[in-house]
């Protein structure tokens, strides 16, 4: 008996410990933005919308791009968040046949570059892009005297041999954008070519891009590979992020023409939410000049917005490619998987 | 009359572990199962032919199954010598030597890849020395990439399980048998494998469990150190859910992965239940003794000069990297962590990443030793079927995939009363599950070891079963329980099982801080992720030296 009190008393003990934990508290005028882990902006930024509208933006994060979209995807019927920010172009197409956003014709559109409007319906609107490109290591070419690399097919020659580090289509989104890149400039019948030329050049290959640049580029850390899959805005952050900031980037992009995928992340608001008024005002306010030309600095990644003022470093240091290539994203939809397992059976197996 | 009461008791004490599993662990995954395989109610395969019609998933499961033997066998090797020194002898500094030794248990593959990269990478410190001893013009180890380097983290990771679970048991086994043993002539190695060697097998047998499991399961060790030419069945899982959102296949291979898993545990409850052999509990004070002769310097050494090798120079180089800037060692990343030079609405104040980690760990630390002390009592006493098909289940949270259970917690968990998905509750939950398992490993060889005649005798003098659970069970049990406690602590720190990719608000614990700043390229987030390693690494180490310190409910040091 004393024994079953002990334990009823433990079990009331236990409930009552998570269940005022349990309820999240739902304001009226609070709306929620579902997003992946690399997502960033400023207080102050946020402090403007809430001021504003008299409302509150809380944040939740999902893991990174593709857990978070596919997790908004299996709570379609429930939705956790009134908006997703974070689709890109290699995943659209899943957000898009899922059907989770409303259309929504921002008035701000006519601000937005319209390279990136892929949507017609705009179900997702483009809020910032960056280019995955090849990035290098300066002083490691210059102490070589090796003239860095300035194309795709540069890397295949002898005197790149093992100077390569790439990350896996299947796991990583920039090794996707990157596979994307050569399917784009190479064609779908060169493409595999490339590779296994890259695969008999000593190509490395990892997992994602923080073991690919933390674990082998030799400007980030004590790697072997010169030349590294990354972003046109990666010297940038080099600089900003560096202990004294340097004259010139340690690293740098090549941006010729035809050698960069272009990721475009959007914004959706999720089908059916109660606050769409507001849901409405958030992205009108994320095209805007004041939230686009904080994204730079933030995310390292450019703004969609055309008038949106780049800060100085990404003035000074960082390139947007004038030509990247081009794969129609209904065609990225439609062979994603195909491309991904004959890259596999080409370079891993 | 009696009997009816005693099976209601046990019943009772069963009812929350398994009411805990079946809310938090059954219905997600059932929900996520039947979504994935079911969507319209219907049977709908998918592309599951695949499963059977390609050799790649049976490669893959045997991958898993001998990558994860090798792994659990190399610990052991490596890691008794440790629990036998533990466990026989007291000598300065053990205390410290120990929660180091758990140390690497919380600390996030990306970090330990980097300590093995300042170590063993091609520019590492040991290959450059070796490169200049030996005169050599390349690096002789190479390890990125290699089954070689999946090894090493396993038991990096894993040795402290082996120390613990192991070295915990073995202090309090009496030496008198062993030493009626060489009394009657049989040499050392002869005690060793007759006597001691059978006594230990179900504390040994829990940890090689453990381990395995942890392996079989591993998910960022193949992923990042093993590179992509390595897959267990957990990346592929998680490839399939996350990269190819095909929810049948990654359902199908968790539901292989939770079969396998059962099987095994199956064969393993039937292995243990013939090992279990009652000891008198023996206090530390009898079965320690101090480092006296030059054997014992050498023994203890040695075991010593192992761990600082095998675990001491990653932490080492790990906490180098943290202070090393181009011009000498300086504070700057530390001093760094404390700004936010782009006013980030996400940034981390480092002491607000610390206690939302040590609170998360702290509620998982609870929730687990409620769960797991009633659990690991009812399974402990003698039983038949019940507790033969209740111990395998009781593991299998510790070896579901994280995204299978973060996907099911989405869909499951969305409704009051339990609308938990946005919760901060989620997190300890979630650790909960994992952590639940190592507190069930961790006592219930103690606890079987209890002769039932201590406890008859209590009950003949007259002691209610709860008297008799204070005065018998609760202080041969205690440091088997904090055993348990510790690495409930640890799995929360290391931030394991599915809250990774469940959404949550703005409640960023170290292991999170830590990914943020490897996020992004330049030398500051770099160094920053170093420091805030340091952190991680100082805050477990405290934390179990101050666990160390409390003495559960009386119990005294055994």
């Amino acid at each position: 008996m004393k024994k079953a009190i002990l334990w009823i008393t433990t079990g009331v003990f236990f409930l009552g410990f998570f269940i005022p934990l349990t309820t999240a508290a739902d304001f009226a005028n609070e709306i929620t933005v579902m997003t992946h882990d690399s997502f960033s902006i400023s207080k102050a930024v946020v402090a403007s919308f809430e001021t504003l509208h008299n409302a509150k933006i809380r944040f939740l994060k999902a893991g990174d791009a593709g857990a978070a979209l596919n997790q908004a995807i299996l709570s379609k019927n429930n939705p956790l968040a009134d908006l997703f920010f974070g689709v890109d172009n290699t995943f659209m197409s899943r957000a898009l046949e899922a059907d989770i956003f409303e259309a929504y014709a921002s008035p701000l559109l006519s601000q937005i570059r319209d390279d990136l409007k892929l949507d017609p319906q705009n179900r997702l609107l483009p809020v910032d892009f960056g280019d995955v490109c090849l990035n290098y290591d300066k002083k490691w070419f210059a102490q070589k005297k090796l003239r860095p690399p300035a194309s795709l097919e540069d890397l295949v020659k002898p005197a790149y041999r093992g100077l390569t580090v790439v990350e896996n289509p299947a796991t990583s989104s920039p090794g996707l954008a990157f596979l994307l890149a050569t399917v784009g400039h190479f064609g779908e019948n060169g493409y595999l070519d490339f590779w296994k030329e890259m695969r008999a050049n000593d190509v490395m290959i990892t997992s994602g891009w923080k073991e690919a640049y933390w674990g082998c580029f030799s400007a980030a850390s004590k790697g072997r590979q010169p030349i590294v899959v990354s972003y046109a805005s990666s010297p940038p952050a080099e600089v900003y992020y560096a202990k004294t900031p340097p004259d010139q980037a340690p690293t740098a992009a090549v941006t010729s023409d035809q050698t960069c995928f272009r990721q475009i992340e959007f914004v959706g608001i999720f089908k059916g939410t109660p606050k769409q008024d507001l849901a409405r005002k958030l992205v009108d306010f994320m095209l805007d000049r004041k939230f686009q030309e904080d994204i730079p600095l933030q995310m390292f990644v450019f703004p969609a917005n055309h008038s949106a003022r780049l800060p100085e470093v990404f003035v000074k240091y960082a390139c947007i490619a004038d030509r990247p290539v081009q794969v129609p994203y209904a065609e990225i939809a439609a062979k994603r998987e195909q491309w991904i397992e004959a890259w596999t059976d080409t370079v891993l197996r | 009359m009696k009997k009816i009461n005693k099976h209601r008791y046990r019943i009772l004490l069963v009812a929350m572990p398994l009411l805990f599993l079946a809310i938090f662990y059954f219905y997600p995954l059932i929900k996520i199962f039947s979504l994935s395989l079911m969507p319209e109610g219907v049977w709908s395969p998918g592309k599951l032919h695949k499963l059977v019609s390609s050799t790649f998933y049976a490669r893959t499961l045997w991958f898993t199954f001998w990558q994860a033997a090798l792994s659990t066998i190399l610990t052991l090797t490596l890691a008794l010598p440790g629990a036998y020194v533990f466990a026989r002898y007291r000598f300065f500094g053990k205390n410290l030597l120990q929660s180091f030794a758990t140390v690497p248990f919380v600390l996030p593959t990306v970090v330990v890849a980097a300590a093995f990269q300042a170590l063993l990478g091609p520019n590492g410190l040991i290959n450059i020395w070796l490169m200049q001893w030996f005169d050599l013009s390349y690096a002789p180890i190479h390890l990125n990439h290699t089954i070689w380097f999946i090894l090493l983290a396993h038991v990096f990771y894993n040795y402290t399980v082996v120390l613990r679970i192991v070295g915990g048991f073995w202090s309090r086994m009496e030496c008198t048998l062993a030493e009626a043993a060489q009394v009657l002539g049989a040499s050392p190695w002869q005690t060793f494998y007759k006597i001691t060697l059978p006594l230990l097998s179900p504390a040994i047998f829990a940890a090689a469990l453990l381990v395995f499991i942890f392996c079989f399961s591993s998910f960022g060790v193949i992923l990042i150190l093993g590179g992509p030419r390595f897959a267990t069945i957990e990346v592929e899982i998680y490839r399939q859910a996350v990269h190819l959102f095909n929810l049948p296949m990654a359902a199908a291979l968790s539901i292989i992965q939770i079969i396998f898993t059962f099987a095994l545990m199956g064969v393993y409850t039937a292995l243990q239940r013939k090992t279990a052999v009652n000891l008198t509990p023996a206090s530390s004070a009898r079965s320690q003794r101090k480092v006296a002769s030059c054997r014992d310097r050498i023994i203890v050494g040695g075991n010593t000069a192992l761990m600082i090798f095998l675990l001491g120079m990653p932490l080492l180089a790990l906490i180098f990297r943290s202070f090393s800037t181009d011009n000498g060692l300086s504070l700057v990343f530390y001093r760094a962590l404390f700004e936010n030079p782009t006013q980030s609405i996400f940034f981390v104040p480092p002491m607000q990443a610390v206690s939302y980690s040590v609170g998360f760990a702290g509620v998982t630390l609870v929730l687990a030793v409620l769960l797991g002390l009633p659990a690991a009592s009812f399974l402990a006493a003698p039983q038949k079927r019940l507790g033969a098909l209740l111990d395998p289940i009781f593991m299998l949270p510790l070896s579901t995939s994280a995204v299978t259970l973060g996907f099911g917690f989405i869909i499951a968990l969305d409704r009051p009363p339990l609308n938990l998905r946005t919760s901060l509750m989620l997190v300890p939950l979630a650790h909960t599950l994992v952590a639940f398992p190592f507190v069930v490993r961790s006592i219930l060889p103690a606890l079987r070891s209890i002769p039932g005649s201590l406890r008859e005798a209590a009950t003949l003098l007259g002691a209610s079963p709860l008297k008799v659970w204070q005065a018998v069970d609760m202080p041969i049990v205690g440091r088997a329980l904090l055993v348990g406690a510790v690495f409930a602590f640890t799995v929360s720190l290391g931030e394991f099982g599915a809250t990774a990719f469940v959404a949550r608000p703005q409640t960023p614990t170290m292991p999170l801080a830590i990914y943020r700043f490897l996020g992004q390229p330049g030398a500051m987030n770099y160094g920053q992720a170093m420091a805030m390693s340091s952190m991680l690494m100082m805050v477990t180490a405290v934390g179990f030296l101050l666990l160390e310190k409390v003495r559960i409910g009386g119990m005294g040091e055994f």
